[in-house]
């Protein structure tokens, strides 16, 4: 500490400020971070891999309104909880009642369990392209999660998060590896170009619903709100917000650019899900790619099958007033652990199950993240714009503006999606499950 | 018995039969009674909502209410801000358990009829904030009150004793005309009390702590982590954080302060008594991993040829903090330390005893530039429960006692 403190005497004084703006912005970074990264999911990586086989270049430039989206409907939450230092589920619970918060959390209950199959059935595929059984590969991962929140406190499981969103640098390489175009890619980026027919559409609907899911702004809120982090650290919060969602969407840009180059430039435009994506990348970009492109599944599958139980159970409880957090014993917290508990166990035992609906499944989860997202945009909405609960921070009438319009174009998409994924004849099914 | 639940929306009728209205809200006026509903708030529709008071209700039965005055006896409604609304301000809102230490939420009330000439008087008796009020919730208006509590009959309960439950109320104003106190937070164990501000928002925490006295005040945040600490302090009134700051060990003190702005903190020490700032001055200039870091300047001090009874007299008239007296330390002639009783054998010593036939072997110390593994090692190796630090000159300026070095590792873990 002196031979930093002396170090930093020597630097000029505007080095010195970035500097300590740089330590102020690290003791806030995390939850944004973290969270638009595990966005980034089993789910989520097979619709941008499916998006970049299927159009190329073409929809890149979707990146940047997701990008605002992300932004927007984050930052709400990363002020609500800066704000008020409540989580999402408490602020229901107190400003709207008992049964509407019953009613988020059982769909949020069910709506989790279905993503948390989608994680698992992620550990699956990717493993499989190392060549080890799912029969293996997904009991061990369950019990890893398990350990993982049972025996680390919470900062170190923080790290341990930090260190996962590190391993998304995997799709850089292996997009690097595929060579694409790198120019074409990044007009792509900024000229929009649009067709207009029904997969088209549906494939930018699916992009975007799989970019924003609900219960991602629980856990963001509900990290911030852990970190203590005050009304006086918003700025850094805010950035913290930024940060991830660009880096989110920078990870998308790598993923899609990877399969642009290689999958849909052989003219292999259909592929199932990101574990074919890695196995149809090896004789075009190298062994290298194959596997990078799968361990990046595998971290992400595995850091969001770590987070979500973890998350559901915690807001759950809260929002019904039950004890919560792994600092209590079983029990003195029952319901916390049992939730947690079969939320892995249902959703790792799904997986292993011969014979499993597991297509179903994915379907439905979809089905039900599209019911519950416009509630809780609404909530988040409603919530933050009230000026006796959020003061001088409270939505301005062209932020409110910029919000309804947003969450208002989410749940029209994801309107579509739901109907898509129930009648799958009509457009074709969801791309991505 | 009743529920409040089963009372908001209850269809409330006049003397003569006539209906008036629904039960929107109930008030307790806690500067009358702190446990009666004083008023019911009855929603009319389009029409001016009305207020009943707790002496014109003739009868009660979930989901209704019967009056013994006419409609035209009861007032009209305006807001005021020293009643507690059920609905508003406890259904849904977190509450402090004081016998339970805890933060829960509130899911419904149990509300006490009493009979006070002729008319129904209705008593909050305990909050309800288990599995019972939540069912309760949730079929509320869709089941039938008798069925509802069929249903919970079967459920484990979990209530909280009125004069248990301490309200939480972050405005200041709003804490007097609701005679809010924390009186009760001030008499639970410092450690319980921050386990409960943690579970609090910021606002809250900060309103909990700015009425507490600044010695209860200081315990409770020499409990806290230091993050929470650090923010509580900054945004204290700097006169109230001086006043508490001066009521922390220098040792606890120090530690906050170096955590704090450089210029929040050397505002809080020019706020401070000379003396004690000068203490923590000293403390601060020390690394936090070394020793000085970890010592505390506040221990007994005798000359080694004092006798017991000298030395128990002394003790009695210095004010110290008994539950944390482990040992005495002992100098010779030219303020040396020379070694340490430990207040076990102080007690047991026979009249007349001096301190240095008293003394602990082997004589243990350690400069404050000595890292703090080395301080763990020694509490190990010896069993210490206390341990002297001094300077190069062999003078004693600070102890080191065993909870500095659990906390240390504790955090390591």
């Amino acid at each position: 500490m002196e031979a930093l403190r002396k170090r930093l005497h020597r630097w000029p004084r505007s080095t010195r400020v970035l500097w300590r703006r740089l330590a102020l912005f690290m003791a806030v970074v995390g939850p944004g971070f973290i969270t638009s990264n595990v966005d980034n999911d089993a789910g989520g990586i097979s619709t941008y891999s499916i998006a970049g086989a299927k159009y190329g270049y073409a929809l890149l430039w979707s990146l940047i309104p997701m990008t605002i989206a992300l932004y927007v409907t984050e930052e709400m939450c990363a002020r609500l909880g800066v704000v008020t230092g409540k989580g999402l589920s408490d602020l229901i619970r107190e400003e709207f009642g008992f049964r509407p918060t019953f009613f988020v959390m059982v769909t949020g209950f069910l709506v989790d369990l279905g993503n948390v199959v989608a994680e698992f059935a992620g550990v699956a595929a990717a493993m499989q392209i190392f060549h080890i059984s799912k029969y293996v590969a997904v009991p061990i991962a369950a019990i890893m999660v398990w350990i993982l929140v049972m025996r680390g406190t919470a900062r170190q499981v923080e790290k341990i998060f930090l260190v996962a969103c590190l391993f998304y640098v995997a799709y850089i390489v292996s997009a690097v590896l595929a060579k694409p175009d790198w120019l074409l890619a990044a007009k792509s980026v900024v000229i929009p170009s649009f067709e207009f027919n029904a997969p088209y559409l549906l494939m930018l609907t699916a992009l975007i619903g799989t970019t924003i899911a609900p219960w991602q702004f629980f856990y963001l809120q509900a990290g911030f709100v852990e970190k203590r982090v005050g009304p006086r650290q918003y700025p850094q919060a805010r950035a913290d917000v930024l940060v991830g969602s660009i880096s989110c969407m920078a990870i998308v840009f790598f993923i899609m650019v990877c399969t642009a180059a290689t999958l849909f430039a052989a003219g292999h435009h259909d592929i199932p899900d990101a574990a074919a994506a890695a196995e149809a990348l090896r004789p075009m970009a190298g062994r290298w790619a194959s596997l990078l492109f799968a361990f990046g599944l595998l971290n992400a599958s595995l850091f969001a099958a770590s987070i979500l139980p973890l998350s559901t159970a915690h807001v759950i409880c809260e929002g019904l007033g039950f004890e919560a957090g792994i600092d209590h014993k079983f029990r003195d917290a029952p319901i916390f652990y049992w939730l947690y508990t079969i939320l892995i166990v249902v959703g790792a035992g799904l997986i292993l199950l011969p014979g499993a609906p597991l297509f179903k499944i994915l379907v439905f989860s979809q089905v039900a993240n599209g019911i519950w997202l416009p509630i809780v945009l609404i909530f988040i909405v409603l919530l933050s714009s009230r000026k006796d609960l959020m003061g001088k921070l409270a939505n301005s009438t062209t932020f409110s503006v910029i919000a309804w319009v947003t969450s208002v174009l989410m749940i029209i998409l994801t309107a579509v999606l739901i109907y898509a994924a129930i009648f799958p004849t009509k457009l074709g099914g969801i791309p991505g499950i | 018995m009743l529920h409040a639940t089963e009372l908001l929306g209850a269809a409330t009728y006049d003397v003569h039969g006539n209906f008036v209205g629904r039960v929107r809200e109930l008030f307790i006026e806690p500067a009358d009674q702190s446990n009666r509903v004083a008023r019911y708030l009855l929603g009319r529709g389009k029409y001016q909502p009305l207020v009943a008071r707790y002496d014109q209700l003739a009868f009660v039965v979930p989901g209704s209410i019967k009056l013994n005055v006419g409609e035209k006896a009861l007032e009209e409604y305006h807001a005021n801000e020293g009643w507690l609304a059920v609905q508003k301000d406890l259904l849904d809102q977190q509450i402090i358990d004081t016998a339970g230490r805890k933060v829960v939420r509130v899911n419904d009330l149990d509300l006490a009829e009493h009979h006070v000439n002729d008319c129904v008087e209705l008593r909050v008796s305990q909050a309800d904030v288990g599995v019972t009020g939540a069912v309760g919730r949730l079929l509320q208006g869709l089941a039938s009150p008798a069925l509802i509590r069929r249903i919970q009959d079967r459920l484990p309960s979990r209530m909280i004793r009125w004069e248990f439950v301490n309200l939480i109320e972050p405005d200041p104003l709003r804490r007097i005309k609701l005679r809010v106190s924390h009186q009760k937070l001030a008499h639970l164990h410092p450690a319980d009390l921050a386990d409960i501000l943690e579970a609090l928002s910021s606002e809250e925490r900060q309103s909990i702590i700015d009425s507490l006295d600044e010695q209860s005040a200081a315990e409770t945040l020499a409990e806290l982590d230091s993050r929470l600490r650090q923010q509580i302090v900054e945004k204290l009134d700097p006169e109230k954080a001086a006043d508490i700051i001066e009521e922390m060990a220098p040792d606890q003190a120090a530690d906050l302060l170096a955590g704090l702005s450089p210029e929040t903190s050397k505002e809080l020490l020019e706020e401070m008594p000379h003396h004690e700032a000068s203490d923590v001055r000293a403390l601060m200039k020390f690394d936090q991993n070394t020793a000085g870091g970890m010592m505390n300047t506040q221990f007994m001090l005798v000359g080694e040829t004092a006798t017991r009874e000298e030395v128990i007299d002394w003790i009695r008239a210095n004010e110290s903090d008994l539950e944390q007296l482990d040992a005495v330390f002992l100098t010779d002639l030219d303020a040396k330390f020379t070694g340490i009783v430990p207040t076990g054998r102080l007690l047991l010593a026979s009249a007349g005893q001096t301190m240095i036939s008293l003394k602990s072997d082997p004589l243990l110390h350690l400069p404050p530039d000595a890292n703090e593994k080395e301080v763990f090692e020694l509490f190990d190796k010896y069993n210490l429960r206390v341990l002297g630090v001094v300077d190069e000159s062999g003078v004693p300026i600070g102890a080191i006692t065993v909870d500095d070095v659990v906390t240390r590792l504790a955090a390591k873990v």
